[in-house]
């Protein structure tokens, strides 16, 4: 074979590698998908879909036996609600500020600043949560469990602020400054042009930042374990000991189950839900942008 | 002047007034938003440096972890989090990194099959990093016969951060002048050279910052060793990568979680150990994108 027709052989099976690798994260997706609702699958023969979607006692490991699922779901959205109604103001407040007020270099301090708050575990989170939040909220409010759903939700709260931010921030940076300079031209303040002009721009990438940082939060699992509780009880009072679905997935890991039995497959049931949840507040964020997406050329 | 120009003048002149103490307030407020997040991360890590700094010592660092906080040790989960990352790194990086060459070098952009891929990474980077957990567990764990080791781990945390690796990379790849690749082919060289030899080189930079932030990510991350049955006490080293395995964070779980309060001190030292080691990744991480990163102006 001459040289040239090697060369070729060998750029030909480059392509395939690359691409055989490249199936690797579909494949991923294909492994989720199959593990979560196999398992679930066998999960519903043995406990009726109604049941799980409609009554609200949860007590999958005890008898009597209970399978209603709303317990953990009103357990979730209250932590997603709470570090939501933190994270939002502060984290669009901050990217608001970084974007519109500060001056060049208290941004090139400040910013960063921020995104170390994302980088560090969660689960150092969930220890400051109980070791600080919780006495903090307790000798404020006396009648604070121990575990509670407020403390972790400030916690996941802080958590996904920057996310919040940075994405927010930068759906402002994509707004033309012409836009600015327009308002400014026509005696605007800062404050009028932030919140009637910018922000109004930028509002389907805001928007987007919102919905993701939920479905970060309602995934979010070590901050819950440590500091929200395990008790899957139907309230709305952030106060109380709860449980959360991610909470409780970590929980039943945690024991000795049986491959096989009821619980064992609970976790999956519950690992569904949980995907499907986020799998939708993802795609939601992503038509928010696609659909609103302005072009300021 | 007629006396209605100088009420309306008067009028203007106060209504400029309140506009400009609305922005003065607003400016408080949304440097006030910014700061929180900077006051709550000093706090946060005053709070670990105070509480677990008595009880860094050579002794933790070389210690197995025992039932009395005295004499707790985080060896075993140091030596776990390194045997898991190194792996992650020799499973996730090749493959993240082929992955953004084929799409951003060999894939026909137009293509359903390069659509297909791009949305998918999207969709997997937003799930949850527990329903990984429940991936490892189904599929490395169980239908593979891996069992609850350190490579399961290390398979579980390599295809969580692989949507970041490959973001990440893309972005490095995408950097890279079209004119290198012109001149590239115009000496003579094939797609194949041109990618490894000089795209890569010239990527390489931006590459290994998003892997470094990507592998952090990894050593953080509790949730998904849970689930594959990461342990938060063991007590022996590993020797092989079939061997059960604790981790870093699943050991600060694990001691946080304790009813004695001595053993949140404990949880405080392993605290500074992870965000110790975290820090120095990122310090290499920032040192790299100054020193390596190439200009061409």
């Amino acid at each position: 074979m001459d040289q040239k027709k090697i060369r070729l052989y060998r750029e030909v099976a480059l392509k395939s590698v690359l691409a055989a690798m490249a199936t690797v994260s579909i494949f991923t997706t294909i492994g989720i998908i199959f593990s979560l609702f196999s398992e679930t699958f066998v999960f519903f023969q043995h406990v009726s879909i109604v049941e799980f979607f409609t009554t609200t006692i949860w007590s999958p490991s005890l008898k009597p036996q209970a399978f209603g699922v709303w317990p953990l779901v009103i357990g979730t959205t209250m932590i997603a609600l709470g570090s939501a109604l933190i994270a939002i103001p502060m984290g669009l407040g901050s990217a608001i500020y970084l974007s519109e007020y500060a001056t060049k270099k208290t941004r090139r301090i400040l910013k960063p600043i921020l995104e170390v708050l994302a980088g560090i575990p969660s689960v150092v989170y969930g220890f400051f949560a109980l070791t600080f939040i919780t006495p903090l909220l307790r000798s404020l409010i006396p009648s604070t469990m121990i575990f509670n759903a407020a403390s972790a939700s400030i916690a996941v709260g802080v958590m996904i602020l920057p996310l919040v931010a940075s994405m927010s921030e930068d759906a402002m940076n994509a707004v033309p400054d012409s836009m600015r300079q327009g308002a400014y031209a026509l005696g605007s303040t800062k404050f009028e042009v932030s919140t009637k002009v910018v922000v109004p721009a930028a509002l389907s990438g805001i928007g987007s930042a919102f919905v993701l940082a939920i479905s970060r939060a309602v995934g979010e699992t070590m901050i819950v374990a440590i500091a929200a509780g395990q008790n899957p009880i139907l309230t709305f009072n952030p106060l109380q000991s709860i449980q959360t679905m991610t909470g409780f997935m970590v929980n039943v890991a945690l024991g000795d189950i049986e491959q096989g039995s009821i619980e064992y497959q609970t976790v999956f049931a519950v690992g569904a839900l949980l995907f499907v949840l986020t799998f939708i507040m993802n795609l939601i964020a992503r038509a928010i942008v696609k659909k609103n997406k302005e072009t300021y050329a | 002047m007629s006396p209605q120009s100088e009420l309306l003048k008067q009028t203007i002149a106060k209504h400029l007034k309140r506009r400009k103490r609305v922005n003065a307030f607003f400016h408080g407020l949304v440097f006030a938003a910014t700061m929180t997040g900077v006051i709550f991360l000093v706090i946060l890590l005053a709070k670990i440096l105070n509480d677990g700094i008595g009880f860094l010592s050579w002794s933790f660092l070389t210690s197995f972890p025992s039932r009395f906080p005295s004499k707790a040790g985080i060896l075993t989960a140091l030596v776990g989090s390194v045997w898991i990352i190194g792996l992650t790194i020799l499973i996730a990086l090749p493959i993240g990194i082929a992955t953004a060459i084929y799409l951003e070098e060999y894939a026909n952009k137009k293509a359903k099959f390069y659509h297909l891929l791009t949305v998918n990474i999207a969709n997997l980077a937003g799930v949850p990093a527990i329903v990984y957990g429940m991936l490892g567990l189904m599929v490395f764990v169980r239908i593979l016969g891996l069992g609850n080791s350190i490579l399961s781990g290390a398979f579980t945390l390599s295809l969580l951060i692989l949507p970041v690796i490959i973001v990440a990379s893309s972005e490095a790849i995408k950097a890279v002048p079209g004119s290198l690749r012109e001149a590239s082919f115009a000496l003579g060289a094939s797609k194949g050279q041109t990618v490894f030899r000089v795209v890569l080189p010239y990527a390489l930079p931006g590459i290994l910052t998003g892997a470094i932030l990507a592998i952090s990510r990894a050593m953080g991350e509790a949730a998904p060793l849970i689930m594959i049955g990461g342990a938060g006490y063991v007590g022996f080293l590993p020797d092989s990568p079939m061997d059960i395995f604790s981790a870093l964070p699943l050991q600060i779980y694990n001691w946080t979680s304790r009813p004695q309060t001595e053993f949140q001190h404990v949880a405080a030292a392993g605290i500074i150990v992870l965000l110790t080691l975290l820090l120095t990744l990122n310090a290499i991480a920032v040192f790299i994108r100054n020193r390596y990163s190439y200009r061409m102006d």
